[in-house]
């Protein structure tokens, strides 16, 4: 699977699809995009991550980054992300700030 | 705007460089690349060699141009490198004239002696590529790691109770039934039942990455090669041991060790780490180049005359604490661990190596010591040391401290063993140890929380093993039991090892009890040893260091089978933490300069008021007065402990109280559950107010109320 990501912004609702892989290669890449939302008024965050099959630390960076730098104060969810990315999540113990959930409801 | 020392100044093939920072030392992200330096005062010329991850060889090296060194460091930028997938050596030129303490070879790839990350052992007891010339290879590492409003908790010292513990041993028992089993990630899944117990510490035993396959000795027992399970023996010391981390195979383990961090202290649970700072991995003259042998080895050991290593720590080689730069690397380790994993404080082995000069003799005032008592990053630290060292220095009660270092009480532990399991002449020194050691700490106007009271610690006999066995047990450790201590001031309470008769279990629980009981009602900061609180056992191993298995790990089901120890552990914590006067910094005694007409701390024995200092006393009783806070709040109450160590039941008569003031019964350990110990506050008043019927090898917990 080709290895993309799109980010879309509407009505204060930040919403990213992850496809492919995540990684060192692709992620410098996906945070020039994300950057482009510091400074909007982003209540939410949402990775749509169903068709993202791998995910590095440096992947997961860029996540930290998007909560970090486009706002401390809106939510993160990542949603529908298969096992194997979720368990890195957990175990890394990075699910505290972030709301994993199998669907979202907007 | 792009700043102008952003940009390459050198070539090197397709890499672009420029002359780099010297400090900090190791790898930095820089804008548009990285920053290396690395220092040696007798190298003649060093070079960079990276790896990609993982990879056997490396695709580049790259030398430090001439004018890439300043002063007596190597640094240079290197642009546009892939800093998360790569792995990083150096590789220095110098002499090789061991007899001047230069042990230069350029075949060797060594590792950042500042890395901050370790690759090699990503998983533990995977077995090594044993071909792959760079075992330990260094890695970058971000600190983006969100820690929101977390900090270190710095709760005061007579407010803690630590549980010491190895990371891998506390959950990597299947009976566990955590999801990440051995790993920080299973810390954080067991931090509720360390609530439970009521500890607000955890020690843990080394993590700095080390070596688990430097052993190579096989079990006589298993035939199975025993590992380094322990890990006093280090590769790094900026870096977490990857093995020890779920997510190590990730490249995570900084991000899950800190995250096991922030959650303890959001449960109020402080976390000191277990450091290593008197040797290396590197061992003596037949030992490995990992890192310092190769880059200034006069540098970073301790060296005879001849040139040979000294061997103060028993492993080898001892580090030259003393050399300013080695003295400058403790001190930026110790600044990193607070600064970016927010470690509460630091317990140093062997902590009087740290204190030799670089000739190995002991120093009045030594820089090392003295820089850590006064550094403004640790200025809030707890810093223990265990204050003696393998080459016979022994300073307990004499550690160089400036008011600022707390000890591992090795007489506290040695007393209490002594006087529990019925020796002579130790009433005397058992009242010292109650009071916090006034005999050890006070003639420097240190006060009680000096002492780090224990009875048992990683080495050594677990308290179940402690009341069952006379001696060691080591085979497994394959040293023809030669290795560990033999100085235990164990018994075995009729038996040697495990047994089904009821009368000497039953006595080995209550042994336990009295031994928990005497160390949470004395002054100084009380330190359990992980699985004490539910008997684990190690099968009478007292030095368990290569035992990755069912001997060491902690086997969760003893709660279960043990839970009145559980139970009474638990309690026992919470009437420490319910009574301040327990808890006491002060040294005084006899004196009621509270106007309270009873002194805050009296002795008496089987007669009140009437303390029994002769030789063959085996009985003693204590009583505090917990003062009221302000006149007019709730009226004093009163703590009264009577320890009867003789296998006699003996009468001790109580100290009178003031008329509305009646004794209650908290603890009686020669009760069987539930009567042994009630929950604090729901203490039961006693029928006969003026004596107490203390069973033979027995401890009572009375409060006056």
């Amino acid at each position: 699977m080709e290895s993309k990501f799109s980010v879309t912004y509407q009505e204060g609702i930040a919403s990213c699809e992850l496809c492919g892989r995540l990684d060192a290669t692709n992620a410098p890449a996906f945070q020039e995009e994300l950057k482009k939302l510091i400074g909007q008024d982003v209540s939410r965050l949402v990775f749509y991550a169903k068709d993202l099959e791998y995910m590095s630390s440096a992947g997961l960076r860029t996540i930290i980054f998007a909560k970090q730098k486009i706002g401390a104060a809106s939510s993160v969810y990542l949603i529908g992300a298969q096992e194997a990315v979720q368990n890195v999540i957990k175990m890394s113990g990075l699910d505290t700030f972030m709301i994993l959930q199998d669907t979202y409801e907007e | 705007m792009d700043r102008i020392d952003t940009h390459p100044t050198h070539k090197y093939g397709e890499f672009d460089l420029r002359c780099g920072k010297p400090l900090p030392f190791g790898a930095s992200i820089v804008p548009g690349g990285v920053n290396f330096s690395v220092y040696s005062q007798y190298a003649i010329a060093c070079e960079l060699v990276l790896f990609n991850k993982h990879e056997a060889k490396p695709f580049a090296t790259i030398p430090f141009f001439d004018q890439f060194r300043i002063g007596n460091v190597f640094t240079m930028v290197v642009f546009d490198i892939d800093y998360e997938n790569i792995e990083y050596g150096f590789r220095m030129y110098g002499p090789f004239d061991t007899k001047q303490g230069h042990w230069f070879d350029n075949t060797k790839i060594l590792t950042d002696p500042y890395a901050k990350a370790i690759g090699g052992r990503d998983i533990w007891g995977e077995t090594p590529d044993w071909t792959v010339e760079y075992q330990h290879r260094a890695r970058i590492v971000f600190d983006d790691f969100d820690w929101e409003d977390d900090s270190p908790l710095e709760t005061p010292p007579e407010n803690l109770v630590i549980y010491e513990m190895h990371v891998r041993g506390f959950t990597r028992h299947p009976s566990s039934n955590v999801k990440h089993p051995g790993t920080f990630a299973g810390i954080r899944e067991k931090i509720a039942y360390l609530k439970e117990l009521g500890v607000n510490c955890i020690e843990l035993m080394p993590i700095h990455e080390f070596d688990e396959f430097e052993n190579s000795r096989i079990s006589p027992i298993t035939g199975e090669r025993l590992l380094n399970y322990w890990g006093y023996s280090n590769v790094g010391f900026f870096a977490p041991k990857a093995g020890y981390a779920a997510t190590g195979k990730y490249g995570m383990q900084v991000d899950e060790l800190k995250a096991l961090v922030k959650e303890l202290h959001r449960n109020g649970i402080e976390i000191i780490l277990d450091v290593v700072f008197n040797h290396t991995a590197e061992g003596n003259e037949n030992g490995p180049y990992i890192s310092y042998r190769g880059i200034d080895n006069k540098t970073y050991y301790m060296l005879t005359a001849e040139g040979y290593y000294y061997n103060f720590s028993g492993c080898g080689n001892t580090l030259n604490c003393n050399n300013p730069i080695v003295r400058n690397m403790i001190l930026d380790s110790l600044r990193y661990w607070v600064t970016d994993y927010h470690i509460d404080g630091f317990r140093f082995d062997l902590a009087s190596i740290l204190g030799r000069a670089q000739d190995g003799s002991p120093m009045h005032n030594p820089p090392l010591l003295e820089t850590l008592a006064f550094d403004p990053i640790l200025g809030k630290c707890k810093l223990v040391a265990e204050a003696w060292d393998a080459g016979g220095l022994y300073q307990v009660g004499s550690f160089p401290n400036w008011g600022r270092w707390a000890e591992w009480n090795g007489k506290f532990r040695d007393d209490l063993r002594k006087f529990i399991k019925g020796d002579p002449g130790m009433v005397g020194a058992m009242a010292q140890r109650i009071q916090g050691s006034p005999d050890l700490y006070q003639w420097q106007k240190r006060g009680a929380f000096a002492s780090v009271n224990f009875i048992t610690a990683h080495d050594g006999f677990t308290l179940m093993d402690l009341v069952s066995y006379n001696g060691k047990h080591n085979e497994a450790n394959g040293e023809g039991n030669s290795d560990g201590a033999n100085d235990n001031h164990s018994w075995n309470c009729g038996w040697e090892g495990s047994t089904q008769d009821i009368n000497i279990n039953q006595l080995r629980l209550k042994q336990i009890k009295n031994a928990l009981t005497i160390l949470l009602v004395s002054r100084g900061t009380p330190m359990l040893l992980s699985g004490d609180e539910m008997g684990k056992t190690q099968r009478g191993n007292n030095n368990a260091y290569c035992q990755d298995n069912e001997i060491s790990w902690l086997d969760w089901s003893l709660l279960n089978s043990n839970a009145e120890l559980f139970t009474f552990c638990q309690r026992m914590i919470a009437f420490r933490r319910a009574h301040s006067a327990l808890r006491s910094n002060i040294y005084h005694q006899d004196k009621d300069y509270l106007s309270h007409d009873y002194p805050s701390l009296s002795w008496h024995s089987t007669g009140a008021w009437n303390a029994d200092w002769s030789y063959q006393s085996r009985w003693l009783a204590f009583m505090v007065l917990q003062q009221r806070p302000q006149s007019g709040t709730p009226r004093n109450t009163f703590v009264y402990v009577a320890m009867n160590m003789h296998w006699e039941a003996h009468d001790f008569e109580l100290p009178g109280l003031p008329e509305g003031v009646f004794w209650n019964v908290f603890a009686n350990t020669d009760m069987q559950p539930p009567d042994d110990i009630v929950q604090p506050s729901q203490e039961i008043i006693i029928e006969n107010q003026t004596q107490f019927l203390v069973g033979p090898r027995s401890v009572v917990v009375l409060i006056g109320k």
